[in-house]
């Protein structure tokens, strides 16, 4: 998938005068939030499966090359094949290495972000290979060319007559004045085209939630049955998934995934919840004949053992975006990468390097309602404000920034010069303001009160306050 | 496919990446315990006390949840009661006395003779199949889903192809919660292993990848009919 983190702020700038694009975020956005909390509501256990969720992940990211020894003996007992991909270059040509293997044409995908961020199709393409996404979303932005703009629900930001447009543009053996106004006749149609492609694959390619060290398995979680049609139907089933997905037992897989849904898609639970282990066994008569698990690394060991480590936890339930005002304005484009919303914004700088990712971590108001939500409660503000630590360390934020920060620092470091200006300052806004007290209009802030009036201090600053009340008590 | 040489140089990195940051040398003997431990003892989460009911109130639960989830449910009494469950539905929406199933014992039990009137195939599923009739290993009450276990009794693909899927699945087979039902596979295959596939199914297919509007049957059943015995 292309980058495009760098221009960020001009992504952004396009995004908000979209109105189309607004209103798909924007009703998308209050439905999936209602929906968690009328299913989380339900469910008084939710905040002590959050916290052994969060523990889970700790603990295992903590021995994870022994859990990777533990999964590596029982899938391999199971008849599986494990590759290790240092990097998103690595895991291409291992798949295109099965894939070649196994004289594949036809290749169907299931949802994967990890196939997103390595730019799978793209390779297979290039290759001589057919890839076919079957997730419905998938299938929209992939027949636009596009990359999705949410890591659950890809084509969140297009209208039903979008995708009208797009189903008859490319299903031309379909007759052209064919009704498409209600959404059911395109699933139906989709379901059509699908199924051939389907039938047809010759290596199917899916994503894991989760691997389980005790039993040597994966886990996918979908709603439509498309990953499972990928994995069932051809002779090979490929997983394609990142180091961070293990977990230690059945037991553990079952924790999470009290909590996946619920913070996804606000389901009590997706309705399918598969657990793959191994090939087709002796007696089988349908199920693939090989199976193999490709582990992508692509920086992310990097991140164990420091504060940044928080963020392998994630197990990509969308949550933090469908609660992020910065996502709900601008929507996943904007963002520029694979991952968007809070998530994004501290994984990207990690993937694809602080300098050409910078934009994100400084693209939210921490305001927080990210880490109220997220089921494996990572500090996402605090992940966010440790890149911007760093790029200011490193001297890559803005001149601008910097000056400020300078200037900010000059006058915090020297209590009699502080206090002056601030007294000076509250006064003067408090002037400013007038008898309604509020600013509407501030110098350096125009992109603030555009939106909303400043109220005006009342006058005189907390340490003049604090000074006068201390006096009269003593 | 062989692992070869590139593969274990591959492992090695990324094994060596992720014990370097975790600054550890790797085989230590301490480590090694803690994760030996709690894959024997397998601690449980919290488990959500809506399903720890006695049997006739998880039944309840079960179908609750099932068809809060759209699947469509019921009851009977007795095996007998099956097929004429099956042909009710078969009529109630139009469809064909045609099925799929596998080579599961119970389903193979049942009264055919006396239903010479629906046409059945034992294998796995074809595209063309309209209606599978499957048997579940197991039920879990806290949210109406069906546990299926992959193999010559019932293909995975049954799951899946046909347009309707109906499942048959025993009351005493419904448990509360998955652990539960963890602990109980376990007993029948043995410790950490597993079949081809463990099928979670709660209601039938579904996407709301369109304007967001929630349609059923996307790519697997848009109907899903659990029959709950006994």
């Amino acid at each position: 998938m292309k980058v495009t983190t760098q221009s960020f702020v001009d992504n952004a700038r396009e995004a908000l005068s979209d109105a189309r694009l607004g209103e798909a975020i924007r009703f998308a956005g209050r439905g999936s939030v209602a929906r968690r909390q009328a299913v989380v509501d339900r469910l008084p256990e939710f905040d002590a499966l959050r916290d052994a969720a969060r523990d889970i992940k700790t603990h295992t990211l903590q021995y994870l090359d022994v859990y990777y020894e533990q999964y590596e003996a029982k899938m391999r007992e199971a008849g599986g094949h494990l590759h290790f991909a240092p990097t998103a270059q690595d895991a291409c040509d291992i798949v295109l290495d099965i894939c070649r293997k196994a004289g594949a044409k036809n290749v169907t995908k299931g949802k994967s972000m990890i196939t997103e961020e390595i730019g799978l199709n793209a390779y297979l393409e290039a290759h001589g290979l057919n890839p076919v996404e079957t997730d419905l979303g998938e299938y929209i932005v992939q027949i636009r060319d596009e990359g999705p703009s949410h890591i659950i629900t890809p084509a969140i930001h297009l209208t039903p007559e979008q995708v009208a447009e797009d189903f008859r543009r490319v299903h031309t053996d379909l007759p052209a004045d064919r009704d498409l106004s209600e959404a059911v006749t395109m699933v139906h149609e989709a379901r059509a085209v699908l199924r051939e492609r389907f039938l047809a694959a010759d290596v199917g390619i899916t994503g894991a939630n989760f691997l389980i060290a005790e039993t040597g398995s994966s886990v996918i979680v979908t709603n439509e049955g498309n990953g499972d049609l990928t994995q069932s139907l051809p002779r090979v089933h490929v997983v394609v998934t990142s180091i961070e997905k293990m977990v230690p037992t059945l037991e553990d897989v079952s924790v999470l995934l009290r909590v996946l849904a619920r913070s996804a898609t606000g389901q009590e639970l997706s309705v399918y919840t598969t657990f793959s282990t191994g090939p087709r066994r002796e007696n089988d008569g349908d199920g693939p004949q090989d199976y193999h698990v490709v582990v992508l690394d692509n920086g992310r060991s990097a991140m164990l053992g420091g504060e940044q480590s928080e963020m392998l936890r994630c197990i990509k339930c969308g949550a933090c975006m469908n609660h992020c005002p910065v996502y709900q304005s601008v929507g996943g484009h904007a963002y520029g990468w694979v991952y968007p919303g809070p998530m994004g914004a501290v994984l990207d700088p990690q993937l694809l390097g602080i300098e050409a990712a910078g934009h994100l971590p400084n693209a939210s108001t921490l305001c927080g309602r990210c880490e109220e939500i997220c089921p494996v409660r990572i500090p996402l503000p605090r992940l966010m404000r440790n890149w911007r630590t760093e790029q200011h360390e490193r001297g890559l934020d803005s001149a601008r920034a910097r000056l400020a920060l300078v200037l900010w620092l000059a006058l915090a470091r020297r209590p009699r010069l502080y206090q002056a200006a601030t007294r000076i300052a509250a006064r003067l806004l408090a002037l400013l303001g007038g008898k309604t007290r509020r600013l509407g209009r501030l110098p350096l802030a125009g992109g603030w009160t555009a939106h909303r009036d400043l109220p005006a201090p009342e006058g005189r600053s907390f340490h003049s306050q604090w000074r006068a009340q201390r006096d009269k008590r003593q | 496919m062989s692992g070869g040489k590139s593969d274990n140089k591959a492992r090695e990195r990324v094994l060596g990446a992720v014990r370097r940051a975790l600054g550890v040398r790797g085989g230590e003997n301490a480590r090694l315990a803690i994760v030996r431990g709690r894959l024997e003892n397998r601690p449980r989460g919290p488990v959500p006390a809506r399903g720890n009911l006695a049997a006739p109130g998880r039944v309840r639960l079960f179908m609750q949840m099932a068809a809060g989830a759209d699947a469509t449910t019921e009851r009977v009494k007795r095996n007998e009661d099956i097929l004429p469950a099956v042909e009710k539905f078969l009529a109630a929406h139009d469809l064909r006395h045609e099925l799929v199933h596998g080579a599961d014992a119970f389903i193979a039990a049942l009264d055919w003779g006396g239903h010479k009137n629906i046409r059945r195939r034992e294998g796995v599923a074809r595209g063309s199949d309209e209606v599978s009739l499957t048997r579940a290993f197991a039920g879990v009450a806290e949210t109406g889903t069906l546990v299926m276990l992959s193999g010559p009794d019932n293909p995975v693909t049954l799951n899946f192809l046909p347009f309707s899927q109906i499942a048959i699945v025993e009351a005493g087979d419904i448990a509360g919660d998955y652990e539960t039902v963890w602990q109980r596979l376990r007993q029948h295959l043995g410790d950490g292993t597993m079949p081809r596939t463990v099928n979670w199914i709660t209601g039938p297919s579904r996407t709301a990848d369109i304007g967001q509007m929630l349609l059923l049957g996307a790519h697997g059943p848009a109907r899903l009919h659990i029959i709950v015995v006994g």
